[in-house]
């Protein structure tokens, strides 16, 4: 099946046409609006859970009442949930930005060659660059982690978000190789660049003036994969840093996992910690379902 | 000469890094795998707790905690899958004709991917939290006390018994449905309104419309995500971490117990046997859906 995967979920629902609906059909669009309220009800249950404890004060907290709303707002467990993450939120705003931006590149310019101008073998190269986008990353996290020692003792301005960065970049080269070859498969008509070509024009001055000025389209769906992707990893977080150089994801497990929890700062900072990929998300949905496509169906 | 391999020069840098950082430490890690394990002992001698090659592995299989936590992720990857295609498929019916408000409930039913698996993992650790009974029971348990079901109770991912991984999907399924309700959507979506009126004309019922017409054209998108959802089973580590704590032998996976093998258990040579099987076990989904779409792709064209 050759899927043009950049195409977005068209918007648009197939015109209904206008006639008289009998009772059966009114029925089931009533029991079909029943069902999707229901689901997204379900779906939203946690982000109740998460509104209405965030806000009670820790003193408030009892198990008999876990589910009511608050009897009055309190903003200690958001202030408490601030203090501690806002360093470590500052630290993943750095590496998720950085880690985009350079994987994007590197992806834009690897997808151009697969896509565009190819070379023997490129096929079966692709192939095992997509390979890595499969793995399980603990089958590279031992010997991953003793690269890590021995540069924090010979480098020490690597440790903690720079060694995020390159190691994000790296393992991002899959996916946004594929996001890129696929947009320029079909987005960029392969008679210009013949025709590019017959004028004189080299590999990197065709990829200079002729496909990277309409390339923002899958740039920013890489983009936007590949912040998320960054900003939500923990298993790397985890092996690589530590709670004083790690990203926010580390900095909340953190806080989630003391002893005696207390909940109204842990749940305000599920929040503050997901803000910002929910941000992305809320403005920016559409590509970020793109970037989703494209990591499915080849 | 020099043109045909240009292109190659631009990948070069991209080429060297997978193949250092994906292939090269993969096997490093084999090399690791089949290492022996030394100890310093007290008098400060090297002492060899096990000879290595694949002893290791044999040590491994032969550990009781790695047998259930392969136990473990078989649960967990089957209620997973099946719960992800499931639900994703029920919901792209409902919205696959449009509906009022069809991008609110897309929206909603998508939103959950944003969110790391630490944050989710966090709620869901209040909602399935074990402590039952009007005194220690929050979360869900406190919701069936208030709705008057107090017998649905449950202990959740840390009940002892060997479908304790079935809650631990629970999450995993709210957090990825969606994904697979997208991938459907854009299947229908993709499948021109003539066929179903050709159909329609020739008198099929809307249940063989779908049955004969429809779901045929969507099996290659249910493979894909079938592929997706299942290896993403298979790597499963923050959700568990976050919710059932680092070392908790009842919600073990692979890929959870060789952060213990590594770090609680000082044991690198057995850690990367487990993490070069879990390779393995993933290759074997993996590769031939490669080949398989990689060959589809070519013969499309």
């Amino acid at each position: 099946m050759t899927t043009t995967t950049m195409a977005p979920i068209p918007v648009a629902p197939p015109t209904v046409r206008k006639r008289r609906s009998t009772p059966a059909e009114t029925g089931w669009r009533t029991l079909r609006m029943v069902l999707l309220v229901t689901f997204a009800a379900l779906i939203l249950m946690p982000i109740y859970v998460v509104l209405v404890t965030s806000f009670k004060s820790p003193a408030d907290f009892r198990v008999t009442e876990a589910w009511n709303i608050p009897d009055r707002l309190s903003f200690t467990g958001w202030r408490a949930a601030w203090d501690a993450l806002a360093p470590a939120l500052a630290r993943s705003m750095v590496m998720a930005t950085a880690a985009a931006v350079i994987s994007s590149i590197l992806g834009s310019m690897n997808g151009f060659v697969f896509a565009k101008w190819r070379f023997p073998g490129s096929s079966v190269i692709f192939t095992m660059f997509l390979f890595g986008m499969f793995i399980p990353y603990q089958a590279v996290m031992i010997p991953l982690q003793q690269i890590m020692i021995a540069m924090n003792s010979s480098a020490l301005f690597m440790s903690g978000i720079p060694t995020l960065i390159v190691v994000h970049v790296i393992y991002g080269i899959p996916i946004c190789t594929l996001i890129f070859r696929n947009y320029y498969a079909t987005a960029v008509p392969t008679d210009i660049i013949e025709a590019a070509r017959v004028d004189g024009a080299g590999m990197l001055r065709t990829y200079w003036s002729i496909v990277l000025p309409i390339s923002a389209p899958a740039f920013v769906v890489t983009l936007i994969w590949q912040f998320t992707s960054a900003w939500n990893d923990f298993l790397f977080a985890l092996f690589l840093t530590d709670r004083n150089t790690g990203p926010v994801t580390f900095a909340l497990q953190e806080l989630a996992s003391a002893q005696n929890p207390d909940y109204s700062r842990m749940m305000a900072g599920v929040l503050v910690a997901s803000l910002p990929t929910l941000l992305v998300y809320i403005f920016l949905g559409r590509y970020f379902v793109r970037g989703l496509m494209s990591g499915s169906v080849k | 000469m020099w043109k045909k391999w240009q292109g190659f020069w631009l990948v070069l840098p991209s080429i060297v890094l997978v193949l250092v950082f994906v292939y090269g430490l993969i096997a490093q890690t084999f090399a690791t795998s089949m290492a022996p394990l030394t100890r310093r002992t007290f008098a400060g001698n090297e002492q060899v707790v096990s000879p290595g090659g694949f002893d290791n592995y044999a040590q491994l299989l032969a550990d009781e905690r790695y047998q259930r936590a392969l136990w473990n992720l078989l649960v967990l990857t089957i209620v997973f899958v099946g719960g992800t295609m499931l639900f994703g498929m029920l919901w792209a019916l409902l919205l696959e004709k449009g509906v009022t408000a069809e991008g609110f409930f897309r929206s909603v039913y998508l939103f959950p991917m944003a969110v790391s698996f630490i944050a989710s993992g966090t709620v869901w650790k209040w909602l399935l939290s074990p402590g039952i009974g009007d005194h220690e029971a929050i979360g869900l348990n406190r919701l069936f006390i208030m709705f008057g079901l107090p017998e649905l109770q449950s202990r959740w991912w840390s009940d002892p018994g060997p479908f304790n991984m079935a809650a631990m999907a629970m999450p995993a399924v709210w957090q990825l449905a969606g994904y697979v309700m997208a991938l459907f959507l854009a299947g229908f979506r993709g499948i021109s309104e003539d066929q179903r009126e050709a159909a329609r004309v020739d008198g099929a019922s809307e249940w063989r419309i779908y049955r004969h017409v429809l779901f045929p054209q969507l099996s290659p998108i249910a493979l894909s995500a079938l592929i997706i959802i299942g290896h993403m089973s298979m790597k499963t580590f923050d959700l568990i971490y976050a919710i059932a704590g680092q070392n908790n032998y009842v919600a073990d996976v692979p890929a959870t117990l060789m952060w213990v093998q590594l770090f609680s258990q000082r044991n690198a040579p057995v850690a990367a046997a487990n993490a070069t099987i879990l390779l393995l076990i993933v290759a074997l989904v993996v590769i031939p859906y490669l080949i398989y779409t990689n060959r589809t792709e070519k013969g499309g064209r």
